[in-house]
């Protein structure tokens, strides 16, 4: 499938034939976020902003008081630790018409090490008020959120794999904030996720299928906000929750169905994800065996759990 | 009106503006003064005479922009809004206080005219740098003003916006330098140091003008407390909104100016001001029936 960043080079170039309003501001990185199909297809509308991220989130700011609709794009870490002051202070606390394209989110950064891998972006992006915060599954469903975010008002913060992965969805999806996905049905548990971890637990569920355990999986593409009923209904038929997520369990997507059910539907609810570390440099596939967040290596550690615990 | 007469109308203004400052900041019992102080002319010489703006239509498009970036310097900003017909001078005692739209720092989403948020420092100029290249691409031809602190200038984002905004050529863009010589706490003073206060002047023997032309930025000087400099100054500034270079206006100002009391004193950063400093302060300003 078409890798994420791709997604997003393509289907800017396409927003901005028609929005005159579609700005792409470029730290330095267009060859790697594919913001340079942007720049080749629209270079009067292309701001090259340098190695210098705080400074391009407030250009951004000061852009979209003029009713542009500034798309930045850079890579998550700079947004998220780099330059989380200004996204706090001018962007969400503004609720500034401003687009943070985050590429390379997550454990899968191309080799980049611990230094780029950006695993608490969840926590830190989902706990500011007015925020939203967007992790789409697969190409459809990333050009739908990014089509979406270009006419909503306000900030946007989109959380983009570097890589493609299989599909969750078909080509007429359609993106609605806060809305969550039931991409299996299953009795014995639910298994809830996020991003392209989505597709990764769905690998999962056929596996524990074979093993005669039937499983669930939920998709929660929009971190906040989020429809706190249908997380509660998809829930309330199992007997075990479990979060799987390419980031830490510690304030994500496991932070926040822990919150929603102890409130909502106190039950089992267990988190798997990066553990308190940090990553390393390393290929794709070792990296998601390493991390146990494989298809595979998922199935294992639920099944392993199921074993143990009394549930 | 003579030019003369103008600049004792501004002057008054300012006596005035001071005033506020120190005691709306008494009676709010927060907020800082040392600041507010030192940039008080620039802001009602922009406010009064350089800048086009309409008080009572604060989103009018072609308004020119002022950003204080150094934005704990809010009540003054608010002072000068106020005289100049923004909000009621009366709502100034709500500065600081529950449900106020008068907020420690500018909140723009609180208070109309507010160009930006501030308060975090070293984020304005960029929001300004964005302005001024937004005004550009939609070919709008107001300026953008953006006044940093000497203090504020040690935060890398400003080099940020400084390196960046000569690449766009955005003569459309003036940053002011509030280079009042002290910060919150600072450097000691150490013997023979340039000063103008009883700290070290942050940038002593820094050659500020020479830096920041060699980033390509237009560089003018100007006695910060002179209201005729000031405004030839600005004006000139102004007058490059076309050209191809932004501008830097090194405001030679003293923090705390204008009374005795607070000049070049750092702990009148943010301090509360007695009654008996109060009534000096109306006092030296000249406006004791304000006192009673």
């Amino acid at each position: 499938m078409k890798p994420l960043r791709d997604v997003f080079g393509d289907t800017l170039v396409q927003l901005a034939n028609t929005n005159p309003n579609v700005l792409v501001l470029d730290a330095d990185l267009a060859n790697s976020t594919k913001a340079d199909k942007f720049a080749a297809a629209h270079p009067d509308k292309f701001l090259e902003m340098g190695i210098a991220e705080q400074n391009f989130v407030g250009v951004a700011t000061g852009l979209a008081s003029l009713g542009f609709v500034p798309w930045l794009s850079s890579f998550t870490v700079f947004f998220t630790h780099r330059a989380v002051d200004p996204v706090r202070m001018l962007v969400a606390q503004t609720h500034a018409n401003v687009k943070i394209g985050a590429a390379y989110a997550g454990l899968l950064t191309g080799y980049t090490g611990k230094t780029h891998q950006d695993v608490q972006d969840l926590g830190i992006m989902r706990a500011m008020p007015g925020m939203t915060v967007l992790a789409p599954a697969d190409e459809f469903e990333c050009e739908a959120m990014i089509r979406w975010a270009t006419e909503y008002q306000g900030p946007v913060y989109l959380r983009l794999s570097r890589e493609g992965g299989p599909a969750a969805f078909a080509a007429d999806y359609r993106f609605s904030a806060g809305r969550t996905y039931q991409l299996r049905e299953g009795k014995d548990l639910l298994m809830i996720s996020t991003g392209p971890q989505s597709v990764r637990c769905v690998e999962a569920a056929d596996y524990l299928a074979e093993k005669g355990i039937s499983a669930g999986v939920l998709h929660v593409p929009s971190i906040r906000p989020v429809n706190v009923e249908e997380i509660v209904k998809s829930c309330e038929s199992v007997p075990i929750v479990f979060t799987v997520e390419e980031h830490t369990v510690l304030g994500g997507l496991g932070g926040l169905v822990a919150e929603i059910l102890t409130e909502h539907l106190p039950k089992r609810l267990i988190r798997f994800g990066i553990e308190d570390r940090w990553g390393e440099s390393a290929p794709n596939a070792y990296l998601l065996d390493h991390f146990r967040l494989s298809g595979l290596r998922v199935s294992e550690q639920v099944a392993d759990y199921l074993k143990t615990a009394k549930v | 009106m003579s030019a003369k007469t103008d600049y004792n109308e501004l002057e008054q203004l300012a006596r005035r503006g001071r005033w506020l400052v120190i005691s709306t900041v008494a009676r709010s019992g927060a907020g800082h003064v040392g600041g507010p102080m030192s940039a008080m002319d620039v802001m009602i010489a922009l406010y009064f005479r350089v800048m086009k703006v309409r008080p009572d239509e604060p989103r009018w498009p072609e308004r020119d922009r002022f950003i204080l970036s150094k934005g704990h310097s809010a009540i003054g900003l608010y002072t000068v809004m106020a005289l100049r017909g923004y909000l009621p001078v009366e709502e100034l005692k709500t500065f600081d206080k529950e449900r106020s739209r008068l907020q420690g720092h500018p909140d723009m989403t609180k208070l109309p005219g507010l160009e930006a948020s501030t308060g975090s420092l070293g984020q304005g100029l960029s929001v300004g740098l964005g302005i001024a290249l937004g005004a550009r691409l939609r070919g709008n031809k107001f300026q953008t003003f953006v006044m940093i602190g000497d203090g504020e200038l040690q935060e890398g984002m400003v080099w940020e916006a400084v390196h960046v905004a000569p690449r766009y050529k955005l003569g459309n863009l003036t940053a002011i330098l509030d280079w009042n010589c002290l910060q919150q706490f600072g450097w000691p003073l150490g013997p023979g140091e340039e000063n103008r206060g009883d700290k070290r002047n942050p940038w002593a023997g820094v050659d500020l003008k020479g830096i920041f032309e060699k980033f390509g930025w237009r560089v003018l000087e100007t006695d910060g407390h002179d209201f005729s400099k000031i405004i030839s100054t600005l004006e000139e500034a102004k007058s490059f909104g076309d050209s191809d270079r932004p501008t830097m206006v090194l405001a030679h100002t003293i923090k705390g100016k204008g009374l005795r009391l607070t000049e070049g004193k750092y702990e009148w950063h943010s301090k509360i001001a007695t009654k008996e400093e109060l009534k000096m302060a109306a006092k030296e300003l000249g406006i004791e029936e304000l006192v009673a």
